[in-house]
């Protein structure tokens, strides 16, 4: 796993209080994960922390699985 | 008329994160004051505190045995005592497996005074300093008061009325008396009902402190400094935790075989339409409610056996005192009469509920708990029991408690055993 992939999973344990072995790429924040639309608000959040990136709302939107919050951080962190 | 009894009950205090554990910790006459701890208290006046102690502390509150991980980091303290002290509850009333039918009649009615200020704080700074996106997204929510009474019906399935007082210091109180009538009313057979509080932060310690409620001169004495009735007292120590019951309609409660503690049978409450923060001086409103609640358990004053006080050490504790002495007689008709702020201190929105806790073990165990640091009693003091420093073995069939709030608003709540 990459190293991005790797803090994208502890912030994802963390903060949904789900086991690791379940929070995998292609897990669904809300179908798999048991998140609902402010857990996403706040894991973008921690996400734009923890990398120093913005996550415009739109960009958000579209951030349902927990590889699509890795593919978008590493396309745009700094 | 449809009765109300008491069939669980659940409590998280600065001297157990249980019932049991708190209870055997008041009657061995611990304390549960201290330094501050939850943050650097060296810049307050008032730098003590009753807080619920840590898991890893000989009488430690554990949050995770009931409150789910996610929750936790999304709401205030106040809420996870709440939803834990409610979740005890229904395990010693034998309802965590209730069914639909069941569920739809059985609502909630948990308070606070204040509610979530630690967050509001912390927000506020977070707000200020990183901008408007920074603010979580649980804010609202996590800090709120009605979202104990919410948390607890959607970890629980309740369906029947989910109720939240705001009374300051006389939530708890109302919080049960409301949800009693609710019972009667026949709006529910079983009601989850108390009140939580936990203001043990920077803005809360010093709002206090700046309205002359706090101890602030026994920082050094920790557990000297709740001390109500006695001349050397001067303001509450903070206190936090939570307090909840299960109220249940009698028959219902028979029915099922239900374990009972005690009857709610009376319930008085009044306004004293004076001072925002003082008592009326001769305790008008406190005595209205004392006798409404007599009235409505159709009992007389020689009735009660116990009252755990208001009796929050300050100056207002002579008002109390004097009031129950008009309602009761000079000598309180032989009525012990305790203030069991002295051990976990002022608990606000809690304090009611807890309190009203503790009376029911009193007359489950005979015994009263005791008012600690009663050294030197004040005027008007003598020849009422005040249970000084220990608890004491006696009678006790039925019990008064009450609570008095900023706004000037009375609550007295009456409990009995059942035959």
């Amino acid at each position: 796993m990459s190293d991005t992939a790797d803090r994208v999973q502890k912030i994802v344990v963390e903060h949904l209080g789900v086991e690791s072995d379940k929070v995998t790429q292609e897990a669904s924040f809300i179908d798999d994960l048991g998140a609902d639309s402010l857990d996403i608000v706040e894991l973008v959040m921690a996400f734009e922390e923890e990398f120093g990136v913005e996550i415009p709302d739109d960009a958000a939107e579209k951030i349902t699985t927990v590889g699509d919050a890795t593919k978008y951080i590493e396309e745009h962190k700094g | 008329m449809r009765r109300v009894v008491v069939t669980g009950l659940g409590l998280v205090t600065p001297l157990g994160g249980d019932v049991e554990t708190s209870w055997s910790n008041l009657i061995a006459g611990k304390s549960g004051a201290g330094p501050i701890t939850r943050f650097d208290a060296s810049n307050q006046k008032a730098q003590i505190a009753c807080e619920v102690k840590p898991k890893d502390h000989e009488w430690g509150f554990d949050a995770d045995q009931r409150v789910d991980s996610k929750i936790q980091r999304q709401v205030d303290p106040f809420i996870v005592y709440g939803l834990d002290a409610a979740g005890q509850a229904l395990e010693d009333a034998g309802l965590t497996e209730m069914d639909q039918a069941m569920k739809e009649r059985a609502g909630v009615s948990i308070g606070a005074g204040i509610g979530g200020l630690p967050g509001i704080e912390q927000e506020s700074v977070n707000l200020h300093e990183r901008g408007p996106g920074r603010v979580s997204p649980h804010f609202v929510h996590g800090r709120i008061i009605n979202l104990i009474s919410g948390q607890v019906s959607i970890r629980y399935g309740l369906m029947g009325p989910n109720h939240a007082v705001v009374t300051a210091c006389s939530t708890g109180a109302h919080s049960i008396g409301d949800a009693a009538r609710m019972i009667r009313d026949d709006d529910a057979d079983i009601m989850l009902a108390g009140g939580a509080e936990s203001t043990v932060n920077p803005l809360g310690i010093a709002g206090f402190a700046q309205a002359r409620a706090l101890n602030t001169s026994m920082n050094d004495r920790p557990e000297e400094a709740s001390r109500p009735y006695d001349k050397g007292r001067d303001g509450f120590v903070m206190g936090e935790g939570a307090g909840v019951m299960v109220l249940e309609e009698y028959e219902h409660a028979k029915a099922r075989g239900a374990k009972i503690y005690a009857e709610v049978v009376g319930y008085g409450l009044s306004g004293d339409a004076y001072h925002v923060t003082a008592p009326h001086p001769e305790g008008r409103g406190a005595e209205l409610a004392m006798r409404m609640a007599l009235k409505k358990a159709g009992m007389e004053p020689g009735d009660i056996d116990y009252i755990n006080a208001h009796g929050t050490s300050t100056m207002a504790d002579t008002i109390e005192l004097a009031a129950a002495k008009r309602v009761f007689g000079d000598d309180l008709g032989g009525a012990s009469m305790s203030s069991t702020k002295s051990a976990i201190g002022h608990l606000l929105g809690g304090a009611g509920a807890v309190e009203s806790i503790f009376c029911i073990l009193a007359l489950r165990d005979q015994i009263v708990p005791p008012t600690l640091n009663l050294d030197d009693p004040d005027e008007g003091t003598e020849g009422v029991d005040l249970v000084p420093h220990e608890a004491k073995k006696r009678n006790v069939e039925a019990v008064l408690n009450n609570s008095f709030g900023f706004g000037g608003t009375n609550a007295s709540l009456i409990l009995a055993k059942v035959d």
